[in-house]
């Protein structure tokens, strides 16, 4: 695979390139403007660079999309985060007052680390990812996609693959970026499951009855947990990963299961007696007992950094950025093909500037060419790489949102003619 | 509010037994009378302790249940608060000790409004502790009563229809507390945007469909205290805005401003013993006088050479406050982290700024302060990678348990702190494990900051007097002389000053016992 070629040193060549004529401007200044249905809002709006050595520039702000692109061209940021949009430029912001320069809106934002799996993942740690771990992120998606439109009513949900090891969700409704920071951290907790830290091992507890937004969670658990935790990941193979399962039933299960599992060596099988005893406990009567749900959970409910969600003025990472450590790009993904997005598949700087320079190909190239202008060749270059799909995604997404302000664009015009 | 001397228009004082004709109210207007100085600094310090007392209880106890109501009752009761608000309104408003009660409880809010707008976090602070007390004293109610108040106020909700209730009856049984298919029947359901019912949200105790909750009668509180929440937090804004006229007045602004320190108690932000501890005490110090959440982080960044954000910001804090400098920080934190992933270059680069940060010398140089138990009980949970939190709150408690064994608590005492964990008693936990290996039966003192166990321990054994009393020295006198400052300006207003000079110390004990 050429992405795997993608070496650090050569990224001070690669990225001018890649800002001229390949970073989809148009389309970002699209999304980031929002129809322009409020002023100011892309002014307003935090960019922050990363240059060489880790220089570290916040508080970048621009006008339009040319002074986006002009600065960019020459900056050549290693990576950009985006952040709030505030009452003022933030190029300026140390001219106005101290204290009325504040951060008012931004999408709502969430951040899915794998890192933060790493108790319950053998295959990997840290930093590093494989195809078996990363159906975690899938599950992730799919629980958090769903929870955020049909509990919450949010429409416009931009996933990103971070470029390395994590996604994250923008989710872009008006309502969404207008929401306070008492608000967003408790759609965080609403929808987080797993809690504690490195003193805790125990780290999801049901009570009775059970929420129906837990009920629907569990049901996408359920889909992918016998492959990927009892196959990929072997929960119930190791003798270290069967006992850590077993801390988190209760002590006269634990026992049981221990004899049991002297003689049943199979992981499913060992699976389904977990499942007997829950079902005998719960049928006991007693409240509380819902230990094979909570295995489910705390080995595949998605862990969110809640600090990150919380905060409007958090810096997130731009899409379309490059991971600086493995070259790929921060792309959208498409969520009606979750299942087969690759993560090592997305391409890598590296190899859609290769791309670029390979010969064109048939005779459309030189057809239109005649009327070429400079910007519709621009338009044209990402079209010959891999990152095309990627943009026409985005494309699609901007189109949903484009519906969703039309009637405010109306509305508004019609004021306008009353006078 | 009109004060003596007042510079506002007079009104006539109409008897204002109507404004108190119920105990509960959602303080819309500002009181117009005029009250002497010395009420105004009763109700002031008075109410200032039933909030206070909000907090404690608030962190031992589980809100509304029996305990908590009870000590919150008892409370209002000695403070001469309203109490007991479910005797009947009309009748309670003649007696002339009730209509006391309520002038004092809607006066002495107002005057804590004027002390308490001033910053972001002491608006924060504030606004919890009056939500929570609206929301004991709105719970105190008779059903009855809490319909009259929602009229009386005018709140009103969506419902929603018997159709809706009946395709929804799965979904609302479970996810409401305590509630069965026939109370989803008998009872009203609304429907608010979920903005509207936050704290349901966050616990998951409400069901959410499309950015909507639908919202049991018995759970209208949410509603409510939303609503007051909203209520004053715009008023507190207002408030602030009218603050300069306050403060021109000589007489209130030392006053309003000792009212508005004193909710922290002690911050122990003040290093009159920088440099009083060399790095290579941090070890053995860490494990005599070092409380068990900070030993715990020392431990972890001993072993992984690394603290996640979390921990850096409440170890190094709790560091700077037993007296490291800033470039005894920046050591003590390169030296380990560098024996880790991280070399001295990205040391340098990702993590020094912010412990300069920390120390004030980054971004808008604020002096960061330790953190109280309080926050870290409170605020920011550990997650996965994290060692901060407090022990108490934050680990199994068979790890907790294993953990006390390590550190050769006696079986006795391990039983008495789980069993204290299992109370939600963390601060009190805290305090048996310092008497249990301090061996001291009964501690002169409340716990309730990290830096105060150590400083305590010192104290104990016998290494930190002059250190601690230095340090109280120094923060009295500090805090004398702010408060004697603009006082002192003005001969007219020497006795006053006097007088507050011996109310605030009142204060200072009040809540270093509290």
């Amino acid at each position: 695979m050429p992405s795997s070629d993608y070496d650090l040193a050569s990224l001070p060549d690669l990225l001018p390139l890649y800002y001229r004529r390949l970073f989809p401007f148009s389309q970002y200044y699209r999304w980031l403007n929002y129809g322009g249905v409020q002023k100011n809002y892309f002014q307003n709006r935090e960019f922050s660079f990363t240059l060489k050595d880790d220089i570290y520039v916040r508080y970048q702000s621009f006008t339009t999309q040319t002074e986006l692109e002009k600065e960019m061209h020459k900056m050549n940021p290693y990576k950009i985060d985006i952040g709030a949009v505030y009452s003022h430029r933030p190029n300026q912001h140390n001219t106005v007052k101290s204290g009325t320069f504040q951060a008012l809106e931004k999408e709502l934002v969430f951040d899915i680390d794998m890192t933060d799996y790493d108790d319950v993942r053998s295959c990997c740690s840290a930093a590093d990812i494989c195809s078996k771990c990363w159906t975690l992120m899938t599950i992730a998606i799919r629980i958090l996609d769903r929870a955020l439109r049909d509990d919450f009513g949010f429409q416009h949900l931009l996933w990103v693959y971070s470029g390395r090891r994590g996604v994250h969700c923008w989710v872009c409704d008006e309502a969404a970026r207008k929401l306070s920071v008492a608000a967003r951290s408790a759609v965080a907790e609403y929808l987080s499951l797993v809690k504690g830290g490195e003193e805790t091992l125990k780290k999801v507890v049901l009570t009775d009855p059970i929420h129906p937004f837990i009920k629907e969670s569990l049901a996408v658990v359920e889909d992918y947990f016998p492959q990927y935790a009892l196959q990929a990941q072997d929960i119930f193979g190791r003798k270290e990963s069967v006992e850590k399962v077993l801390t988190l039933v209760p002590d006269d299960v634990r026992r049981e299961l221990q004899q049991l599992f002297e003689k049943e060596k199979k992981p499913e099988n060992r699976w389904e007696l977990v499942k007997d005893q829950a079902t005998k406990k719960q049928a006991t009567g007693k409240k509380g007992q819902h230990f094979e749900k909570e295995i489910m959970l705390q080995y595949c409910y998605p862990r969110l950094d809640v600090n990150v969600s919380k905060g409007v003025n958090h810096l997130l990472k731009s899409p379309f950025s490059v991971h600086p450590k493995t070259g790929r790009i921060s792309v959208p993904m498409d969520i009606n093909r979750l299942e087969t997005f690759d993560p090592f598949a997305v391409p890598t700087i590296s190899l859609i500037c290769e791309e670029l320079d390979r010969p064109r190909t048939g005779e459309e190239d030189i057809k239109e060419n005649e009327k070429d202008a400079a910007e519709k060749r621009k338009i044209r270059d990402y079209k010959r790489t891999s990152l095309a799909k990627y943009v026409k995604y985005f494309d699609q997404f901007l189109d949903g949102m484009a519906s969703s302000w039309k009637g405010e664009l109306l509305r508004k015009s019609d004021l306008q003619k009353e006078f | 509010m009109l004060f003596s001397g007042g510079r506002r228009k007079k009104h006539i004082a109409n008897p204002q037994t109507d404004l108190y004709a119920h105990a509960l109210q959602f303080y819309g207007q500002p009181p117009l009378e005029n009250i002497s100085l010395s009420e105004f600094e009763t109700f002031a310090v008075d109410r200032l302790k039933l909030l206070k007392t909000v907090e404690n209880l608030g962190v031992s106890y589980v809100k509304l249940s029996e305990q908590y109501t009870k000590k919150l009752e008892n409370e209002s009761k000695n403070l001469n608060f309203p109490h007991r608000l479910d005797i009947d309104d009309r009748k309670s408003q003649n007696a002339p000790n009730e209509y006391e009660k309520r002038r004092k409880d809607y006066i002495s809010h107002f005057i804590l409004r004027l002390a308490y707008c001033q910053t972001e976090d002491l608006r924060r602070w504030f606004i919890q502790q009056e939500v929570d007390l609206f929301r004991y004293r709105f719970s105190d109610l008779q059903p009855k009563q809490k319909l009259e108040f929602l009229h009386r106020n005018n709140l009103q909700y969506d419902t929603i229809s018997i159709e809706e209730k009946k395709t929804l009856l799965d979904k609302l049984v479970n996810s409401s507390y305590g509630v069965s298919g026939i109370t989803v029947e008998d009872q009203d359901f609304y429907k608010v945007p979920f903005q509207d019912a936050l704290d349901l949200v966050r616990t998951r105790k409400v069901y959410l469909k499309a950015g909507y909750v639908y919202i049991p009668h018995q759970d209208i509180v949410t509603i409510v205290l939303n609503d007051f929440r909203t209520r004053l937090s715009k008023a507190l804004a207002l408030t602030a805005r009218s603050l300069p006229a306050v403060h021109s007045d000589e007489r209130l602004q030392p006053l309003l401003n000792h009212l508005s320190h004193a909710y922290v108690g002690q911050d122990y932000s003040i290093q009159k013993n920088v440099g009083k501890i060399s790095l290579e005490q941090i070890d053995s110090l860490s494990g005599k006088s070092f409380p068990l959440c900070m030993r715990q982080l020392h431990q972890a960044l001993r072993e992984n050479h690394h603290l996640r954000h979390g921990g850096r910001m409440q170890y190094g804090l709790f560091l700077k406050g037993i007296g490291l400098s800033l470039e005894q920080a920046l050591q003590f934190w390169r030296s380990e982290f560098i024996r880790g992933k991280v070399d001295a270059d990205k040391f340098d680069k990702a993590y020094a700024y912010s412990i300069r940060h920390m120390f004030g010398k980054e971004g808008k140089r604020a002096d960061y302060t330790p953190y109280s138990c309080m926050k870290v009980i409170l605020s920011n949970p550990p997650s996965q990678g994290d060692h901060h939190g407090c022990p108490f709150r934050h680990s199994d408690p068979e790890l907790l348990k294993q953990k006390l064994q390590f550190y050769k608590v006696p079986p006795s005492g391990i039983s008495q702190i789980m069993e204290l964990v299992k109370g939600m008693h963390y601060q009190l936990a805290c305090q048996k494990y310092f008497e249990l290996t301090h061996n001291i039966d009964d501690g002169s003192f409340s716990l309730n900051h990290p830096n105060q166990y150590f400083i305590e321990s010192q104290k104990a054994l016998g290494g930190g007097k002059d250190l601690k009393k230095e340090m109280d020295m120094s923060q009295r006198s500090q805090e004398n002389s702010a408060a004697r400052r603009p006082a002192a300006a003005r001969e007219a207003a020497a006795n006053t000053s006097q007088d507050l000079v011996e109310m605030t110390e009142d204060l200072d004990s009040f809540f270093q016992d509290g």
